[in-house]
């Protein structure tokens, strides 16, 4: 076991949050496997929070893996990149993951080969100043990988006004199911280590905190194995609550600093990336590999076999499910990403994006679907609501459609964590509420 | 590729996050508050007798027929089955006299649910306690009858203190203003129940393990009846009062009323420092009642009161958001 002395403990907590099941056992302790290379992705190009890319091949053209078939559009944007070699068979409107619409997808069909690009090759990444390191990630189109999938250069371009003076790198995993970055610890800590250090120099920080949940003691004691606790650098583990991993309440929890309303942890001083991403970053300043495959984990009882799994972006859920050897019964819910925050599909075609953590199937057993009883003002959703919001009052506006008052109830703060509909006695679905009057909000 | 058709033919749900829940709910939580109230029902009957028990379920019976009544003749779903009736008739029960007649009970639940509760929408919608609204309905409609019928305790009037027969403690103490009410005898039969009261009141003690019960479940917060009950200690030490803070707090309602009453979330404010608020307010009207006003008790107006504030006191105590 290991011991928290002083020095790993967080100096402050979060308000509210809960404490689910996490279930995280069904694949905790299951190294991670390569699936196999899928005959045919769907790429879309927009797999980032930001602008789409902009396509650059056209159909019947051959790509070898890692070759750029999308460009960035703008400074908060990525490029996209082949995972397969092959050849562009398609390049229309198919619908997506994520976005409620139809996005510009690429597909390509496999030659078999997996041939990757010549330029994919072992380098010396200490010999890169800091604005071609930046370069570099940008290129390789990488995005926060922990689910928000923000373009990774915007976030460590170093900005005069606002410094940066502590990195905060997230293990925290705290969506229940979800073990891909728990195994990525475990696997890849070296790798995740040198791609910490890539962007605390970028940022020209002093301070790198690797902050991670106490479910996970093993991925602990390995970073902390693997990095030593000097020159700026801590592991820290934090008790095992959601939403833990949140930005915004991790850094309260670590350094006690409080993100303004709508601002940005940049605002504070801090910047907080995922290790996931933190490995990718890696892979690219050393391999100059652009991201084309991440780590997922695909689990919940509708699966036969759960994994965690390298997967190929592009590669329909489909695919993934029969390397785990099927469906236990018929599925009742797709959720892509955790339990808390995932977003449902309509079938199982979807591709694996940059954003996909995980992929949870679940079985009729465990989806109860209640009738939204009346609001009983037992207060337990303000109590769990980490960002101080009044969940049940501005559900009341938005029942009104009195969105004015949602908005000045602050309802655009909200991190659609699912804290309160978690907790609330009547059933009342608050998330699905409040997501309905960002949308209004935003359309006035 | 057979799971592909599977899953294709058939449909998923599609839902807004989150996909897990907890497993409290609004019946669960009804359910409990019945259960916390159990041991000081067995009490009253253990104190003066199976008449407490009739009345009590007299309250329950007529406080869940008229509300399947109201609900079937209005044309909506019938949830008496979420408890929340059942508490209303206990609670009620637990405000009268053991002695009452038993058509009282029958009316009071009518008025609780019908008037106060249904009337206004139903669970959730009611701005005041219906079990306390329904009490003051029947003080202003049958005084007599509502402060008399008191019985002896099993083992004679407030064992301890015999100087009158048939009368609460707090009546005694406002018509005699007798010190001797303050002695440790007297306390110990207040905090164990073998008193004169209400059927529910009497027993500190019972009422205080079912609150214990509630408070560990996380049903209700401990904020509201610390504020109440410590703000009556407080004020029975500064205010001219010959009474102990003791006699204060074990001789009237105030245990019922800050663990079960005011403690009720429809009625009581939403956000923590409301909360306190609210509990204070509790605390200083019961004690102005009681030293000044023209009653002995003044728990269940307090309370009454201050659950008309309650939007008031929400309104401005809005937590400021995150980084705000």
């Amino acid at each position: 076991m290991l011991k928290l002395n002083a020095e790993t403990l967080p100096i402050s907590r979060f308000r509210g949050g809960i404490y689910p099941r996490d279930n995280k056992e069904r694949t905790a302790h299951k190294a991670s496997e390569k699936a196999p290379i899928p005959q045919k992705v769907w790429l879309p190009l927009i797999q980032n929070t930001g602008l789409p890319a902009k396509i650059i091949v056209s159909i019947g053209d051959k790509v070898k893996v890692g070759t750029k078939i999308a460009e960035a559009q703008g400074n908060i944007s990525v490029p996209v990149h082949a995972s397969i070699s092959g050849k562009v068979t398609d390049i229309s409107e198919y619908n997506h993951p994520i976005l409620p619409t139809r996005i510009l997808t690429c597909v390509i069909e496999s030659d078999q080969k997996d041939s990757w690009e010549n330029n994919i090759k072992e380098r010396d990444y200490n010999a890169f100043s800091n604005e071609e390191l930046v370069t570099i990630i940008r290129d390789a189109g990488i995005v926060g990988l922990g689910g928000g999938a923000f373009p990774t250069h915007v976030k460590i371009t170093p900005s005069l006004e606002k410094p940066i003076d502590t990195l905060i790198i997230n293990g925290c995993e705290c969506e229940p199911y979800l073990t891909a970055d728990h195994r990525l610890m475990l696997e890849k800590s070296n790798e995740i280590a040198v791609g910490v250090k890539i962007i605390a120099k970028i940022c020209d920080v002093k301070r790198i905190i690797i902050a991670i949940e106490n479910n996970k003691l093993d991925a602990i004691e390995m970073m902390k194995r693997t990095i030593p606790q000097n020159d700026g650098y801590s592991v820290i583990a934090l008790k095992t609550s959601y939403p833990q991993g949140a930005e915004k309440q991790l850094i309260k929890t670590l350094l006690n600093r409080l993100v303004p309303a709508k601002g940005l942890p940049m605002d504070v001083g801090t910047l907080v990336h995922n290790v996931a991403t933190c490995y990718a970053v890696y892979e690219a300043c050393r391999f100059n590999k652009p991201l084309v495959e991440r780590l997922i984990t695909l689990t919940g009882s509708g699966i036969k076999e759960p994994k965690n799994l390298w997967v190929r972006l592009g590669t329909p859920l489909s695919d993934v499910v029969n390397f785990c050897n099927g469906y236990t019964e018929k599925p009742a819910k797709i959720i892509f990403g955790g339990p808390m925050m995932g977003i449902t599909q309509y079938n199982d075609e979807m591709p694996i994006t940059k954003g996909t953590s995980g992929v949870i199937v679940l079985t009729n057993k465990e989806i109860i679907i209640q009738e939204e009883g009346p609001c009983i003002r037992c207060g337990r959703c303000i109590e769990t609501c980490p960002m101080s919001l009044l969940p049940c009052e501005i559900n009341n506006f938005v029942k009104k459609r009195d969105f004015a008052k949602a908005k000045s109830y602050n309802v655009l703060d909200c991190i659609e964590c699912g804290s309160c509909a978690y907790g609330c006695p009547a059933k009342i679905k608050l998330v699905h509420a409040f997501k309905f009057a960002k949308n209004e909000i935003r359309l006035l | 590729m057979t799971n592909n058709q599977d899953v294709a033919t058939k449909q998923l749900i599609v839902s807004a996050s989150p996909h897990i829940y907890s497993n409290i709910s609004i019946t669960r939580i009804m359910w409990s508050v019945v259960i916390a109230l159990m041991p000081a029902l067995f009490g009253s009957v253990y104190f003066f007798g199976f008449r407490t028990l009739l009345v009590t379920a007299l309250s329950i019976a007529s406080a869940v027929g008229f509300e399947a009544l109201f609900l079937k003749l209005s044309g909506r779903k019938i949830t008496i089955l979420d408890g929340s009736a059942v508490i209303t008739g206990i609670l009620l029960a637990f405000n009268l006299p053991p002695a009452v007649p038993l058509w009282i009970p029958v009316i009071g639940s009518a008025f609780a649910v019908v008037i106060v509760k249904q009337l206004f929408g139903g669970l959730g919608y009611n701005f005041v306690n219906p079990a306390l609204a329904a009490r003051a309905f029947l003080m202003v409609s049958w005084p007599q009858l509502m402060t008399s019928g008191w019985l002896a305790p099993k083992s004679g009037y407030l064992a301890g203190y015999d100087a009158i027969s048939q009368a609460t403690p707090l009546s005694a103490a406002k018509l005699f203003k007798d010190i001797s009410l303050n002695s440790w005898p007297v306390i110990k039969n207040l905090i164990i129940g073998n008193r004169g009261g209400c059927i529910g009141e009497t027993s500190a003690i019972l009422l205080l393990i079912g609150a214990t019960y509630l408070l560990i479940r996380g049903f209700i917060s401990y904020r509201i009846p610390v504020a109440y009950i410590g703000s009556v200690v407080i004020l029975s030490l500064i205010l001219p009062t010959k009474f102990s803070p003791f006699f204060h707090v074990f001789s009237g309602g105030l245990i019922l009323g800050a663990f079960f009453m005011a403690t009720d979330y429809v009625t009581s404010p939403i956000n923590a420092k409301g909360q306190w608020i609210f509990g204070i307010g509790c605390g200083v009207i019961t004690m102005l009642i009681r030293l000044w006003g023209g009653y002995p008790e003044g728990v269940s107006y307090s309370i009454l009161l201050m659950n008309v504030a309650t939007p008031l006191i929400d309104r401005y105590t809005r937590p400021k958001v995150f980084g705000g």
